[in-house]
């Protein structure tokens, strides 16, 4: 068995799972007869039919409340975003009603919304978004966003038989660049469990998705420049937050850096630089630093992309500032 | 002159019990002069050859982004752009450049912008054709569709609120008749009898989806029933019916008879954007439509039967060339963006936003001191461009 790509094997568990289990159908915008705009679903229009791989008009309102209706009922429905910036359509739907059905009114919504996300690739202000911080703050969502292949066909498997609603962001930046040789068999990887990227002793980064990879080139870097340790985690989910992989590593290594590509204010990073206040701040040993977009919606221009999100540099820089503290 | 079968709808009304207005309505003076007539073709041409000049320069890799084709929509663009005046307001869409174009933005405007340079109207934020000015009489689209018909409602409720005469034209594809903010957006200005004219390019194809899986509405221009608003559907590949259609929209709508709908029936000849190879699309279709249905083709035989010369054809198209020639010379020495550019503008006030702690020592957005209310579209004046 070859090497797949990060996209391939979000496929690869879409068809394992609507194989696995007849409730599971897909809707979304050309997601059959063209397969995606990545080609994603290419080939499940062809194996499953019509009527489980249904191709909607333009209404993200309509189909995300369709998937609730149909997954109270028992269904299993994965929802495409063709964008994930074109979810914020859809969250009244997903906000008011999704998250809040189990609580108030008992029904299970066991449904998947995912879509690709983020930037770094010259796709402007409504094709490169991380919309991630408005649904982890809105109990009953969990959210998901892996790095590696292995995670988003084992993450796929997990959000599609999880008895709640789980957003499944895919980074497009990732989608052709990541390749790994998938574990054979029905493999899944726990929601709310993050993983130890690279092992480290004297600095630790928090961060997930496509900053995975800068925070990995930056940790070599140090390593070679600056004979520094780090550790690079990778959070995989974002909701539930895993606290005791965020603990763990701030007592191993006493410095922590939390990189994200969304945007600072409102971001993560700030939630997780509290939880590790309150729960380990006599383990540190500097204050927790943050590198992140920063506060603009993501321009067009590459000159100017490149400057509003974060890279390897910048990582390098304040893992330097951090260790030196 | 060889037409398909679907402008066999032109100039149909959505009349029947729920459409008031689509009856006794006076007669508008929609004739045009011959000088007219050769601006339209003008405005046509010059959107088709801008729009393959930029395709030259996607396969050099000097477009950044995705390119998006309006071939063989011109008409529509063109036409029902042409029924309105100055003061007037238009939202376009993605394959309406021949839209803008007759609004006022220029062909340098629309390569420097495909191509992020630092002066183009964004100033290299937004892609392609997003962009706009209020001035000239263009509000930029955003990508989620049918967001701008409510904005466009908005427009259009303060010309009626200010007691102005003017209107606002908003064009969504067959696609974006699905979205909430098209209904809401067209229920509220119906409403408020904004005076507000819908275009509804009906393409074929959103995407990869056809009109079919998109409403089993027989016509996109039923809709306007359901609002209690008239509607008229046009052959939108014929320059002449499409301004009329619009124009009796736009004239109702100026005497305060408050919101249309225009259905254009067109087709989309190229894929969504440039990299699509529509093979969705069944086989002999396009060529069938390139063949039988081109705006342009159709015009050029509908001028040369009312006495138009090849050689009065012959100097627009060449007008045309120079003038895109020109507008490439100039986006291509144009530069790109300063990065601290990427922080000002987020607010009023404050103009800019700080850069982040990681990137101290580069303060150059901040010593700009430009504000933010200086940074919408601004037009460089360009040699060559009308």
């Amino acid at each position: 068995m070859g090497e797949i790509t990060y996209l391939e094997a979000i496929r690869e568990a879409l068809f394992e799972e609507m194989e696995r289990d007849p409730n599971v159908f897909m809707i979304g915008e050309d997601i059959g007869a063209y397969g995606g705009a990545f080609k994603v679903t290419e080939g499940l229009l062809a194996k499953y039919g019509e009527s489980r791989v249904i191709d909607s008009p333009i209404s993200e309102i309509g189909i995300v409340g369709a998937a609730a209706g149909a997954a109270h009922m028992g269904m299993r429905p994965v929802v495409e975003m063709q964008f994930i910036d074109f979810i914020a359509n859809a969250y009244d739907m997903l906000t008011n009603y999704v998250a809040t059905a189990r609580y108030r009114a008992f029904l299970p919504t066991p449904m998947v919304v995912r879509g690709p996300s983020g930037g770094y690739v010259r796709g402007g202000p409504f094709h490169s978004q991380n919309p991630e911080a408005g649904f982890i703050h809105t109990p009953g969502l969990k959210v998901v966003y892996p790095s590696t292949a292995e995670d988003a066909k084992g993450l796929m498997k997990s959000a599609i038989r999880d008895d709640d609603c789980v957003l499944f962001f895919e980074h497009k930046y990732l989608y052709r660049r990541i390749k790994a040789e998938m574990p054979a068999g029905d493999v899944t990887v726990p929601i709310g469990k993050a993983r130890v990227a690279r092992e480290g002793r004297d600095l630790s980064i928090i961060t997930y998705a496509a900053t995975v990879y800068k925070a990995l080139e930056a940790a070599e870097q140090l390593e070679r420049e600056d004979r520094l340790s780090v550790e690079v985690i990778d959070l995989r989910s974002l909701a539930p937050l895993d606290d005791d992989a965020i603990v763990a590593t701030v007592k191993k290594t006493n410095r922590v850096l939390v990189v994200h590509e969304d945007t600072r204010t409102g971001g993560i990073a700030g939630e997780i630089t509290a939880r590790i206040n309150e729960t380990c701040f006599s383990w540190l040993d500097a204050p927790v630093l943050r590198v992140t977009a920063h506060d603009v919606p993501l321009p067009y221009a590459p000159s100017l992309e490149d400057f509003v999100l974060p890279q390897t540099a910048d990582i390098v820089l304040a893992a330097r500032r951090l260790a030196a503290y | 002159m060889a037409r398909s079968v679907t402008s066999r709808g032109a100039g149909r009304r959505a009349s029947g019990a729920g459409a008031p207005a689509s009856a006794a309505e006076p007669v508008s003076d929609i004739s045009l002069t011959r000088e007219q007539r050769l601006d339209l073709y003008y405005w046509m041409r010059l959107t088709r050859s801008l729009e393959e000049r930029l395709v030259n320069l996607y396969r050099q890799t000097k477009v950044v982004g995705g390119l998006f084709r309006s071939l063989g929509q011109e008409a529509d663009a063109v036409g029902s752009a042409y029924a309105l005046r100055q003061g007037d307001i238009l939202s376009p869409l993605i394959r309406n450049l021949g839209s803008m174009l007759v609004k006022g933005a220029t062909p340098v405007e629309i390569l420097k912008q495909y191509m992020a340079k630092a002066d183009s109207p964004t100033r290299g934020r937004e892609l392609n054709i997003h962009f706009g000015d209020t001035e000239r009489g263009f509000i930029g689209q955003i990508s989620p569709l049918g967001d701008m018909v409510p904005v466009m409602a908005g427009v259009t409720l303060t010309f009626r609120m200010r007691g102005e005469d003017r209107v606002g034209m908003v064009y969504v594809g067959d696609g974006a008749t699905s979205t909430g903010a098209f209904h809401e957006g067209i229920n509220f200005a119906a409403v408020q009898r904004c005076p507000l004219v819908v275009i509804i390019e009906s393409n074929g194809y959103a995407y990869s989806t056809p009109t079919s899986k998109q409403t089993l509405a027989k016509q996109l221009v039923d809709k306007a029933l359901g609002y209690g608003i008239p509607g008229e559907r046009a052959d939108g590949n014929d320059v002449i019916a499409t301004y009329e259609a619009t124009k009796r929209a736009v004239d109702r709508a100026r005497r305060g008879e408050g919101t249309s709908i225009i259905e254009l029936v067109t087709y989309r000849r190229k894929g969504h954007a440039e990299h699509d190879n529509q093979s969705y699309v069944p086989a002999g279709e396009i060529e069938r439509w390139e063949r039988e249905n081109d705006p342009i083709t159709r015009y050029l035989s509908r001028l040369a039967d009312e006495g138009v010369s090849d050689t009065e054809i012959t100097a627009i198209d060449e007008r045309v060339q120079r003038e895109i020639d020109e507008a490439t010379d100039i986006a291509d020495a144009s530069g790109v963006p300063e990065p601290l550019d990427a922080l000002v503008g987020v607010y009023a006030e404050p103009p800019t936003a700080e850069p982040l702690w990681f990137r101290e020592g580069r303060r150059a957005a901040v010593d700009v001191n430009e504000r933010a209310a200086g940074w919408g579209t601004f037009d460089v004046p360009a040699k060559g461009d009308e």
